[in-house]
């Protein structure tokens, strides 16, 4: 099975006066197959939002590539969601409205669009909020409806960018929660980036853990516990185990070769 | 008195727990302007500064509404400044844009941008008087130039500070640069350029009275000008205080426009 998203040797270097200034991401390999979750855990510097920005095309490699179904990224495209930190709503429009700008922007007609919104606005819980301006929205609630805009145009692939970075502990574990709930429902593939490294393990089928100077892939954690996941998982000592794994890949990296 | 008005309206506005609510403010904005005009009427009834009473500029007032004069000199002013005000806002918002949009534009328009906004508009009559002539021509173009320069340079900066984070939002939901332009650009530079529709329009006034009181034959502006030259302080003050009044009132129109069009916005 080929896979659907393939890291090729990507490599990703900011360059000042012709020389190698910084090295963010370096020779990274990885493939994600389809409706994988995978997580990406590492210290700030090691390059796991640069290499989602890659997958999502909104940064170009240095060199190498991303294939997604063997095509070549070159620029973003609505196959594939992204959902951002900063939420990145449009302030100016409707929870609806904003759930429906994808759908407008792919030609579909009024009726289908407000159909196809209002399924992901109920899915996320903010049916009675689909006509609220984001400003009446707490921090949560805006990255549901974030999570609805990026899955109404139907993409294949949900990149995630830290999401729920800025939010509480328990606002955090909640999201979590939906987030399985609807992508056991609506299935796709996901790469997730998190410094959580709970979150990465309770997530994720796979592990990614990355280091820093060179940006880097340093090691990938299978997470054997069975979907959908629970409280009582997260208590469990299997998960304490694996959370452990990835802690000390995480803060105690082996030096880089 | 005074003091008393505002105890007796207070007492209706019962249920309002610490004077802060917007009656309360607005019957302290009444009191004091009340007392303003007291205090006005004070100073002049003694004659310390030879300054006509407010009930002596109350005659006048009555006196040229009722002849037109006050009226056809409110409506020359304002018709220059809506035809300058409008041309300048017309032209300034796609200037704007495309200095904000393209690199080039911006390299290309700033410099002269930049260059005149430190000229005061009015410097410019004497060039204007001369090439355009004394009709309405220099006097709109004026203003059309104290205008466009606070809206242009509002306008651009609106365009650069939108965020990338919602551009890049945009791009990955499938949308082209037009659409970017239209569906995120546009309204999300709409705060900044309301900033520079109010001063543009704030310049524009006090640009249209200045520019009568050099050459005109009709206005709030030349009015005073005439009264001046015959000692009239009254038809002065009329003059001054309906300039006052119509600046407030079009400086709130715009603000309320303001907030209908940019009430989506997170004020702190």
């Amino acid at each position: 099975m080929t896979p659907k998203i393939s890291f090729r040797n990507v490599r990703k270097t900011f360059d000042i006066a012709g020389q190698t200034a910084f090295t963010a991401l370096e020779g990274m390999n990885l493939d994600i197959d389809d409706g994988e979750f995978i997580t990406v855990v590492g210290p700030s510097g090691c390059g796991k939002s640069t290499a989602m920005n890659i997958a999502a095309g909104l940064t170009a490699p240095s060199s190498g590539q991303v294939l997604v179904d063997d095509a070549v990224v070159t620029g973003p495209g609505p196959e594939r969601g992204v959902i951002f930190q900063q939420y990145a709503l449009f302030p100016w429009l409707t929870v609806r409205q904003n759930v429906e700008f994808g759908l407008k922007i792919a030609g579909h007609k009024r009726d289908e669009r407000r159909r196809i919104a209002d399924h992901f606005i109920a899915l996320v819980g903010l049916t009675d909020f689909a006509n609220s301006l984001p400003k009446t929205l707490s921090g949560g609630m805006k990255q549901r409806c974030a999570i609805a805009r990026a899955y109404a145009v139907n993409p294949k692939i949900l990149l995630m960018d830290e999401p729920f970075g800025a939010l509480d502990a328990l606002t955090r574990v909640q999201l979590q929660d939906q987030l399985l709930t609807m992508w056991s429902k609506e299935r796709r593939t996901v790469m997730f980036i998190t410094h959580d490294v709970d979150e990465a393990v309770y997530l994720a089928s796979r592990v990614v853990v990355m280091a820093a100077r060179p940006g880097r892939l340093y090691k990938i954690v299978n997470v054997d516990l069975p979907y959908p996941r629970t409280e009582d998982m997260r208590l469990s000592s299997e998960f304490s185990e694996l959370r452990n794994e990835v802690w000390r890949a995480v803060y105690h990296p082996a030096a880089a070769a | 008195m005074a003091v008393m008005e505002s105890e007796n309206t207070s007492g209706k506005a019962r249920g309002i727990p610490l004077p802060t609510g917007p009656l309360a403010m607005l019957v302290i904005n009444i009191v004091a302007v009340v007392f303003g005009i007291s205090m006005w009427a004070l100073v002049t009834s003694y004659g310390v500064v030879g300054l006509p009473t407010p009930l002596a500029v109350a005659r006048q007032a009555v006196i040229q509404a009722q002849t037109g004069l006050l009226w056809s000199d409110a409506l020359a002013s304002l018709g220059r400044v809506f035809t300058g005000f409008a041309l300048g806002i017309l032209i300034a918002i796609p200037v704007g844009f495309l200095m904000g949009w393209y690199k080039v534009a911006r390299a290309i328009i700033e410099p002269y941008v930049q260059f005149f906004r430190t000229i005061p508009p009015l410097a410019i009559i004497p060039l204007a008087i001369v090439t355009m002539g004394i009709d309405e021509t220099p006097k709109i173009f004026v203003i059309f130039l104290a205008s466009f320069l606070s809206s242009v340079v509002a306008t651009y900066q609106g365009v650069i500070s939108v965020d990338r984070t919602m551009i890049n939002a945009a791009r990955v939901l499938g949308a082209n640069d037009f659409t970017i332009f239209r569906r995120v650009i546009v309204p999300a530079s709409l705060p900044y350029i309301m900033v520079g529709v109010r001063i543009g329009l704030g310049s524009s006034w006090s640009t249209v009275v200045a520019a009568e009181l050099i050459a005109a034959q009709s206005g709030l502006g030349f009015r005073m000008q005439q009264a001046q030259l015959y000692y009239d302080l009254a038809t002065i003050f009329v003059s001054l205080i309906s300039i006052g009044i119509l600046g407030l009132i079009m400086d709130r129109i715009v603000m309320a426009i303001d907030s209908v069009l940019t009430a989506w916005q997170e004020k702190l």
